[in-house]
């Protein structure tokens, strides 16, 4: 057998298992990464190598190196005097007995007896702990260096907010839309996703490629394509359902905190806008900028105890929100209730920004409607509780440029952090896509259910990610060396262990194909048997 | 037995447990050092051979002054041949007992006037299918340095061996694994190998 790597040479449950490789198996073939399964004299054991070394029976032969230009000295002494190990951090476990069988693969709290047998895991062990594709799960891709399916229980992953990281350039936005492709498939959840580079509604660009299909080419009838620039969107060929327009009246004190970065407002000029709100009511923001007479400025300062420029640099504020051209005084149609409408009939809802690609639009809009959504998927949760109406169906947000919303500072207070925090009691969950995951509030980070990350390369970004999570430092090497494209490391929640891996082939026409025929399949299925 | 007949080379004259000296029938006709030979049941490995005078307090003198060659002393005096002995030593290596071999000490040393015969290829190759030999070469108190006797036994078993480089190979990783703490050691008997 061929997949034998070696035995257990010492082992402890902190630290993890060293594994001595037999001699037929080159340590270069050894990737980290790579499933490997224990032979224990009871349970099987599975585990991940998190590192590859060298040994030597003797330190002299490191001093006075032998003559390997020699092949017969060389031959010799591989695989004995010197030898290469792994080092294995077992996962789970799964017991010998037949009831220990039905329970599937467990947490480990045991290592390993001396030399036991490690071999590569096998296929089979892989869908033994990853389970096969079926109704619930979805294949998002293949384990490192293996070909078989990586899958995904999404019924078990909408139900935590799930994180998305990794540098710029290296998949995050392929990885999405496999994944949104997923849920819309297998799940009972349905997707609101502020799309603020375009990317997925209609179409998406690939490094060096022509464009991608998204959600709506591949789904017309399951996907509604949302639009804040509508004559972008017609630019560009899309085929949209609504145009957004921002009321002024529709923006609250809460927006403005958030905005406070972008618009470089002053602490107390966010103080301001709550005396302002309290004062003119839901048309504080026109009341605000229409006012020109000094005089009645002035009075008006006074009145609140506003200091004069501090009104000034608010003012600027609400001024580059005034510009922003999907903003109207007064909105004609409610974005919110059609939004809702959509997400209720079981539609997912993409919002482009088309050119309204600047962090400030995003930042207003996408908190603007979280936060009425939310409220009323409460106040439908807490009716449904009451037993007065049935449950609304659960919502994913999707949100990108995450940092700017769940930053330690503003977390606290705005929408999407109170979402990470009280996960899914209301139905709604984050679907956080980010490239600077230590910009992120610890406390929101902790309350993730499932991390998917590509390559990260700060060192503060990568603690961020793995806070918290057993195994930390051996997973913080497997994840330094992921390449730098299409590989990633999931692990959380929705994942019996860590595991990284390749995401599954998309942008050929076969892969469309593969994706969208499953989901055919099952309709097929469903359709013919009830 | 016409084939053990014909590599009968020696006769016991001395044995113990660990090993046994035999004197041979030819003078010269000595078994290369570190080739196997068996008397009785007991295989050994040459350890260890001299020739020398049978008198051991009259010491041969220098005869060839006048002569040409060398080969021309012995034919000018034929005595020679019966005043001179070649003898040699041999570490036990194993026993057999009806058809297993053993790679450690027999239960008795070989009798005295036992003939020793010169292994055939066919049972090097047995005797040397397992490295057990190894361990009591590199543990015997022997004559010659340890390191030589290894060497020179291995090369001269690969000799029986069809492919002679995968024995060695297989029985350096055998040392290697034996003298693991002997780096030293083991690197000068691989370099002997060769």
């Amino acid at each position: 057998m061929t997949d034998r790597l070696g035995i257990v040479t010492s082992a402890s449950l902190d630290r993890g298992v060293e594994v001595r490789l037999d001699t037929p198996v080159s340590v270069e073939d050894m990737v980290v990464g790579r499933y490997v399964s224990i032979e224990g004299q009871k349970r099987r054991f599975f585990g991940m190598i998190t590192d590859v070394s060298l040994g030597v029976t003797d330190p002299r032969l490191t001093i006075n190196p032998p003559d390997v230009a020699d092949p017969f000295i060389a031959e010799v002494l591989a695989g004995t005097s010197t030898f290469g190990t792994i080092h294995v951090s077992p996962m789970l476990t799964i017991g010998g007995d037949a009831g220990s069988l039905l329970e599937g693969p467990q947490p480990v709290k045991t290592i390993p007896g001396h030399f036991s047998v490690v071999n590569l895991a096998s296929e089979q062990d892989m869908e033994l702990v990853f389970g096969k594709e079926d109704k619930e799960r979805f294949h998002i891709g293949n384990p490192l260096d293996m070909e078989t399916k990586l899958c995904l229980n999404l019924e078990e992953f909408v139900k935590r907010s799930n994180g998305i990281f990794g540098k710029s350039g290296t998949g995050k936005t392929f990885l999405t839309r496999i994944l949104l492709i997923g849920m819309l498939q297998k799940s009972r959840a349905v997707n609101l996703i502020f799309d603020m580079h375009n990317e997925y509604g209609w179409a998406g660009t690939s490094e060096g490629g022509p464009p991608v299909k998204a959600l709506k080419q591949l789904f017309q009838s399951r996907v509604a394509v949302f639009t804040l620039d509508e004559e972008n969107s017609r630019r560009r060929g899309v085929s949209t359902d609504f145009v957004v327009r921002i009321g002024y009246d529709e923006i609250e004190p809460e927006d403005m905190v958030l905005l406070r970065q972008t618009l470089n407002l002053t602490e107390l000029a966010v103080e301001a806008v709550y005396q302002l709100r309290r004062r003119f009511g839901r048309g504080w923001i026109q009341n605000t900028l229409d006012m020109e007479d000094p005089d009645e400025v002035k009075q008006l300062l006074e009145e609140l105890h506003i200091h004069e420029s501090t009104f000034q640099s608010l003012k600027r504020g609400l001024a580059t929100i005034r510009r922003l051209p999907f903003i109207e005084p007064h909105a004609p149609v409610d974005a919110v209730g059609r939004v809702l409408d959509h997400l209720d009939r079981g539609l997912n809802v993409v919002l482009e920004f088309g050119r309204y690609r600047d962090i400030t639009a995003y930042v207003l809009v996408a908190n603007m409607l979280a936060r009425r959504i939310y409220a009323q998927y409460q106040e439908r949760t807490e009716k449904a509780m009451a037993g007065g109406a049935a449950e609304p169906t659960p919502l994913v947000i999707t949100i990108e440029e995450a940092h700017k919303f769940l930053n330690p500072e503003v977390a606290s207070q705005t929408i999407f952090g109170t979402i990470a925090r009280e996960m899914r009691k209301y139905n709604v969950t984050l679907l956080v896509i980010d490239q600077r995951p230590s910009g992120i509030d610890t406390e929101v980070m902790s309350q993730m259910g499932t991390k998917i990350t590509c390559l990260l390369d700060n060192e503060r970004d990568i603690d961020s990610v793995l806070a918290g999570v057993s195994g930390k430092s051996e997973l913080k090497s497997v994840l330094a060396r992921l390449a730098p494209k299409q590989q990633a490391l999931i692990f959380g929640h929705a994942v019996p262990m860590p595991v990284a891996f390749q995401p599954r082939e998309y942008g050929s026409a076969h892969s469309y194909k593969d994706l969208v025929t499953t989901e055919q399949v099952e309709k097929d299925i469903e359709e013919l048997w009830g | 037995m016409n084939g053990s007949m014909k590599n009968k080379i020696a006769e016991v004259i001395e044995a113990s447990t660990t090993q046994f000296t035999a004197q041979c029938y030819e003078l010269y006709e000595l078994p290369p050092l570190g080739s196997l030979v068996k008397t009785g049941d007991i295989y050994g490995i040459v350890a260890h051979a001299e020739t020398t005078s049978i008198e051991p307090n009259r010491k041969p003198i220098a005869r060839g002054k006048d002569e040409a060659s060398e080969e021309a002393i012995y034919q000018e005096n034929p005595q020679l041949l019966k005043l001179l002995r070649s003898d040699f030593e041999a570490v036990v290596v194993g026993y057999r007992e009806g058809d297993r071999l053993y790679h450690y000490l027999p239960p008795s040393p070989a009798r005295i006037h036992a003939f020793v015969y010169l292994c055939v290829n066919e049972e090097v190759r047995e005797f040397s299918q397992s490295f057990g030999f190894l361990n009591i070469l590199i543990n015997a108190r022997l004559p010659v340095p340890s390191d030589e006797l290894i060497a020179a036994a291995l090369r001269q078993i690969s000799q029986a061996h069809e492919d002679g480089r995968k024995f060695l190979v297989a029985a350096g990783k055998e040392l290697a694994v034996l003298l693991s703490g002997q780096y030293e050691q083991l690197k000068s008997i691989l370099g002997r190998l060769r």
